[in-house]
């Protein structure tokens, strides 16, 4: 199952390596990174695979906490909202 | 591949602009429930709901949390209760929406809609006893919803009905008096209703719908809106393909819940509605959609022209993103759930003429308006019959929900809560038609029936 990993928020040390840290710990593997300054706001968008397509719940709920430490907004979302609007076919 | 700007613009416009999905509606059929003893009726309504609708709210939030897009609300409609119930030996049919109205807390969901009738042309035992049942079922009931078809291009207009549901809705809303009528903010009358309409108060599963069909009404006047203001001050040309270009992306979206919704529940998938439609809450209006193509307040002269653009865009936008379009399919105008149009009220652009006219143009009709509780049920009937008429002749559904608040007046505020908002009360005309109503008998279906 294609995950898509998005962090919005202030820049600081570390976030890469946390978030990262949490995907692996749920068997999550980062097959690509982006990351962009978008109207002065961090924004990293990472494009995962997770093996068992049950575990998204498990690994949203450890985002979100990983996000509220960090002072960033984490999502998590299957990838097909994102194809279906931008692909057409 | 997907663009780092795809997947920025998706979440920009579900977290800032509001993009959500707003319903998700499991169509039922009750016709496998008919009984001729009234309570053997209302125990078999209530089982069939609650089997079939029974993982529809937990299988809507497990949708929303795993693409990350707001599914906001969870509905049943079913077969009219006029038809179901009329074999059965109830006098009246406030029980059947009690079952009803218990099957739908039982699953969760936010409304149940079909407590309806279908008299376009002439009444059945059944018709008369569900129209007299609908202000005490309202104002017993939470969640039950209630419609009755009046007219429609092929029918004409039922003017005995027309003055009929004049005194219904203000006996309902005297029977909700102490809740500023509420009861009839769940009652809609129609010229044209549709059997697959997934919105309430008017949704209800027409008798040509299978067994069980999930369908989806999308919504983000918000995302349109924004979208807009890149386009501020170009030609239309630019102002209707970009709205077409945004209805593409929303009514993506709302296909691949209504898929996904019908592939885990097993059922068969209808339609996807593609009206705009709008909340009280602050950045998801279609009046401020208008104002942003340059009205200075929802109602001012260009009003209509701007939303028939809007409409018109939206549908050919949203057409080739879904393999199924139907139900109502405009933008809506509610007036108490959108807050441009509470605002436009409040400063004076907006008027219950102008909504007339809006409604030339537009899904779907005279929606969430609440007007002075002295209103004669003459007048509330000539209203019906103003916008009857224009859905007649134009071949579209039209609807009238008015809201007679007893006790208040005009420029009053008036609170329902949650999506069904608040708003100001109307002007109505001062003069009456009580002669005209009173006539009863039918419009003759106009020329335009004859197509064959």
């Amino acid at each position: 199952m294609k995950v898509v990993v998005t962090v919005v928020g202030v820049d600081r040390v570390g976030i890469i390596a946390r978030v990262a840290t949490v995907l692996a710990e749920n068997n999550v593997n980062i097959v690509s990174i982006n990351q962009t300054i978008l109207d002065g706001m961090f924004n990293m968008i990472m494009m995962c695979e997770a093996a068992d397509p049950t575990a998204l719940q498990k690994v949203q709920e450890a985002l979100t906490v990983e996000g509220e430490q960090l002072g960033v907004q984490i999502m998590a979302q299957h990838a097909d909202i994102f194809l279906s609007m931008h692909r057409v076919g | 591949m997907l663009s780092i700007e795809n997947i920025i613009e998706t979440n920009q416009m579900i977290r800032d602009n509001k993009l959500d999905v707003r319903t998700i509606t499991m169509g039922i059929s009750l016709l496998g429930c008919t009984a001729s003893d009234g309570k053997t009726l209302c125990t078999r309504i209530y089982d069939h709901i609650t089997k079939e609708a029974e993982n529809l709210v937990a299988t809507g939030e497990a949708i929303a949390q795993e693409y990350g897009v707001p599914i906001i609300n969870k509905r049943v409609s079913v077969t009219p209760i006029s038809l179901v119930a009329a074999g059965s030996d109830l006098k009246s049919y406030v029980p059947v929406a009690e079952a009803l109205d218990k099957a739908a807390k039982a699953v969760g969901v936010n409304f149940i809609g079909g407590f309806s009738a279908l008299v376009s042309k002439g009444y059945t035992e059944g018709d008369r006893r569900l129209i007299a049942s609908i202000p005490e079922a309202l104002a017993t009931t939470d969640l039950v919803c209630s419609s009755v078809g009046i007219g429609s291009t092929k029918a004409g207009i039922n003017m005995d009905a027309v003055a009929e549901m004049g005194q219904i809705v203000k006996q309902t809303a005297e029977l909700t008096a102490d809740r500023d009528a509420f009861g009839c903010a769940k009652l809609v009358i129609f010229c044209n209703p549709v059997e697959d309409n997934p919105f309430m108060a008017g949704a209800f599963h027409g008798v040509t719908e299978g067994n069980t069909t999930i369908s989806v009404g999308v919504s983000g006047p918000g995302v349109v809106k924004h979208a807009l203001e890149a386009v501020r001050g170009r030609p239309f040309d630019e102002v209707a393909e970009t709205i077409k270009r945004t209805a593409f992306k929303i009514t993506r979206v709302g296909q691949l819940v209504a898929q996904e919704a019908s592939r885990r529940l097993g059922k068969q998938f209808g339609i996807i509605d593609l009206s705009l439609a709008p909340t009280p809450a602050v950045g998801d209006s279609v009046a401020h959609v208008l104002e942003e193509m340059g009205i200075t307040s929802c109602g001012a002269h260009g009003t209509t022209a701007a939303l028939a653009l809007l409409n018109d865009a939206v549908k050919k936008g949203g057409l080739m993103a879904s393999s199924h379009v139907g139900g109502l399919s405009g933008a809506f105008i509610p007036v108490s759930e959108d807050k441009g149009m509470i605002d436009a009220v409040s400063v004076g652009s907006l008027s219950l003429d102008k909504l007339e006219a809006m409604t030339c143009v537009c899904s779907v009709g005279l929606d969430m308006i609440a007007v002075p509780g002295d209103t004669s049920a003459a007048t509330i009937s000539a209203i019906i019959a103003d916008e009857a008429a224009i859905g007649m002749i134009n071949n579209k559904t039209t609807a009238v929900r008015l809201i007679p608040v007893p006790g208040k007046t005009v420029g009053e505020m008036v609170e329902f809560g949650g999506l069904l908002g608040y708003c100001p009360i109307i002007e109505v005309s001062p003069f009456g038609a009580e002669e005209f109503i009173q006539r009863g008998g039918r419009i003759p279906a106009p020329i335009r029936s004859l197509t064959n």
